[in-house]
């Protein structure tokens, strides 16, 4: 592509003495996971095209604390929200977009005891109103008509936070032919990956959860899994490979989905 | 003889409520052995969950079968405990059918509605039975459903079969007896109960009337002993559910409860300004025993029927994990028993060397959790694991320092490079050089 895309930092902005209409809160598995940088950049490559006036921390994001906390490490978690707290405050950041429900669901709902009271927004709302807005144009037929795609539930975002409709209205734009699994929505399986698991490994039984999670997802016929989430992500691609199906199967983010269909 | 009827109504009536009151007057000092928290939120909001979820059944109707008969019990219980009150004027005043006369053409009405309601609490206790016992469904089966638990379910049931069994009989009874005896207050024909008739047409009157009074004082002394019988089992729920969801959180569920202390410390560590200053020592952090626990978890744990929904949803539970949702609420209940027991007997109390995390509830158990939050959502009555869950975390993450050890790798990583995977900080904006060299 030819097109230029810019990563303006909150430092570099405020030096500039300019305000972001938004954050992007990159997250930890967005800004170090190999497969999750990739949904960073198609996210960032959509607030380019569409002329967001964005800003990162970059070097200056630090892990919301999230998985210490659903560890219970409260200090630990306290530590990392007080000095997040101090620099978003410090930049008089008002509106936040993430990719990652654990970080929204932490900023959101766990931040404003702290003293970090901002609009938090998920990236699958976020890509929803810009659907609505008409700033991102779907093509009619583009290249997911017809295809069979299948929505994962994060746990952090559906249960967690009632945001079911926002990811299901991003994939119906993209034209597809879109299929639920037998357990959605507030019903929805977990990945395996919340309250920490992500860093651990499973306690001793006859299975695991994402191999659980990914026969729902194959049984749908499906050959695209959407996932909004980088844990869900991560295990989701890994129960796909576990079964074996990785070349018919693939596991994408609504980001990457609409990063492909405007052919960023 | 009505005399001698009236005076053993009274001792059984008082009997009855000194050991209920007793029970109750135990359960209430088992919760207040948990924390106070302060309730935040709207009140409105929480009156809004005990009508829709606790009386309107909400959650229950995500299970369209079970909801369905649940409700004529539900129903059945409001409903038919109006007459209870007039077993109990009767009892007490040596009348019969006190409300027949002043009610006029009402009473047959109301007593045919009950007679409705009585028999659709059998027919559906009888099919929970089944449930139960036939189609043995999964979630009645599970581990921590051991024989006790097992039997308190059907006993439950039975009882109840009974109980309706007997208020049917009392009515085929006193119709028969309407036409022979004056004593008894005319209620016209009695839709469901008439079909009992035929059956006891050839006793005697006396007969008769001893079978009446047999099943009359059957269903007093059934009710009131089913009272103090539901304070010793998962069927507390009939009088706690109401409480629990006006108690329950009202933040999404995503959202964990602060610890005001650690901000404290926190704050003052950072060297940030504290408006709270530290008035008292931290105690415990986390849960380790019952008394760590909110009065909340403690009631909640009490409101639990048991019916597993949670356990049936709960992805470590379904992969074979020890987790299971349902015995947390379980074992909090038995330990505060057990705890109660012991302080009412002049015993150690919480200081009986056991506790709640270890004795109880394993590590392995609490360490399987998603916080996936499918199991507070599967509660019909609002009840949540989860909490209890992290707070165990936090005991044993705070003040064993006993987390995982893959877990600690993980706080190190935080603490050392900001971030829970082992990337040093300085490559946190890597991810856009991609992007920039290709501009």
């Amino acid at each position: 592509m030819s097109e230029n895309y810019t990563v303006p930092t909150m430092a570099e902005m405020a030096a500039k003495n300019e305000a972001p209409e938004i954050l992007f809160w990159v997250g930890c598995a967005g800004s170090f996971d190999d497969r999750y940088k990739k949904v960073t950049r198609a996210f960032v490559k959509i607030l380019n095209t569409v002329g967001i006036k964005f800003a990162v921390l970059g070097p200056e994001e630090s892990c919301t604390g999230d998985p210490a906390r659903r560890a219970g490490n409260e200090f630990l978690f306290q530590m990392q929200a007080m000095s997040n707290i101090t620099v978003l405050n410090g930049y008089n950041i008002k509106k936040i977009v993430t990719a990652c429900p654990h970080c929204f669901n932490t900023i959101k709902n766990e931040y404003p005891e702290l003293g970090g009271n901002y609009e938090m927004i998920h990236h699958s709302t976020f890509l929803q109103q810009l659907i609505n807005e008409g700033r991102i144009k779907m093509k009619e037929g583009g290249t997911f008509k017809g295809k069979k795609i299948t929505y994962h539930d994060s746990c952090y975002l559906g249960r967690a936070n009632g945001v079911y409709e926002a990811p299901r209205k991003v994939l119906e734009s993209l034209d597809a032919d879109l299929v639920e699994m037998k357990r959605s929505r507030s019903k929805g399986l977990c990945c395996g990956g919340g309250g920490a698991q992500m860093w651990k490994e499973p306690e001793k039984g006859n299975k695991d959860i994402n191999v659980e999670r990914t026969e729902d997802a194959l049984q749908t016929g499906a050959t695209t899994v959407a996932v909004a989430c980088p844990f869900c992500m991560t295990m989701m691609s890994d129960g796909v490979k576990n079964k074996e199906k990785e070349n018919k199967v693939q596991v994408k983010d609504l980001a990457e989905l609409i990063a492909e269909s405007q052919g960023l | 003889m009505a005399v001698v009827q009236q005076i053993l109504f009274f001792i059984t009536l008082v009997v009855a409520f000194f050991f209920i009151w007793k029970r109750v007057a135990r359960i209430k000092s088992n919760i207040q052995l948990g924390k106070q928290t302060p309730l935040t939120g709207e009140t409105s909001q929480r009156w809004r969950n005990v009508l829709l979820i606790a009386f309107g059944q909400k959650k229950m109707f995500k299970k369209i079968i079970p909801a369905f008969l649940h409700f004529w019990i539900y129903a059945g219980f409001l409903i038919i405990n109006l007459e209870v009150l007039e077993f109990i004027l009767d009892g007490l005043l040596g009348t019969h059918r006190l409300f027949a006369p002043p009610l006029g053409g009402l009473y047959p009405i109301l007593m045919n509605f009950f007679e409705f309601l009585a028999v659709a609490v059998l027919i559906s206790c009888v099919i929970f039975l089944f449930r139960r016992n036939i189609l043995r469904i999964k979630r009645f089966w599970s581990a921590e459903m051991t024989s006790w638990p097992r039997l308190d379910g059907n006993l439950i049931l039975i009882i109840e079969v009974t109980l309706m069994l007997a208020i049917l009989t009392m009515n085929a009874s006193d119709q028969l007896l309407q036409s022979r005896d004056e004593h008894y207050a005319q209620t016209g024909r009695l839709f469901f109960s008439s079909f009992l008739m035929p059956l006891f047409d050839g006793l005697s009157t006396s007969a008769l009337i001893a079978l009446e009074r047999f099943t009359w004082w059957f269903h007093i002394i059934g009710i009131l002993g089913f009272a103090l019988y539901v304070t010793y089992s998962k069927h507390l729920h009939i009088f706690l559910a109401f409480p629990n969801t006006y108690f329950s959180k009202l933040e999404p569920m995503g959202h964990i409860n602060n610890m005001p202390v650690v901000t404290t410390e926190v704050k003052s560590m950072l060297g940030l300004a504290t408006s709270e200053t530290p008035t008292e020592a931290p105690g415990r952090f986390g849960a380790k025993d019952v008394n760590d626990l909110s009065r909340v978890n403690l009631m909640a744990a009490y409101a639990c029927t048991e019916c597993g929904r949670c356990t049936a949803e709960c992805p470590a539970n379904l992969t074979g994990k020890k987790l299971s949702p349902r015995k947390i609420m379980m074992d909090t209940r038995d330990r505060m028993e057990e705890v109660g027991k012991s302080i009412a007997s002049g015993g150690p109390g919480l200081q009986d060397g056991k506790s709640l995390l270890g004795d109880y509830i394993t590590k392995e158990e609490i360490n399987a959790c998603t916080s996936c939050n499918a199991c507070v959502e599967a509660c019909p009555v609002l009840i949540n694991p989860l909490e209890i869950i992290l707070e165990m975390r936090r005991y044993v993450a705070m003040e064993e320092s006993g987390s995982p050890a893959q877990w600690n790798v993980m706080f190190q990583n935080i603490e050392t490079n900001f971030a829970p995977w082992k990337f040093p900080s300085s490559d946190r904006f890597n991810w856009a050089d991609e992007l920039k060299s290709k501009s």
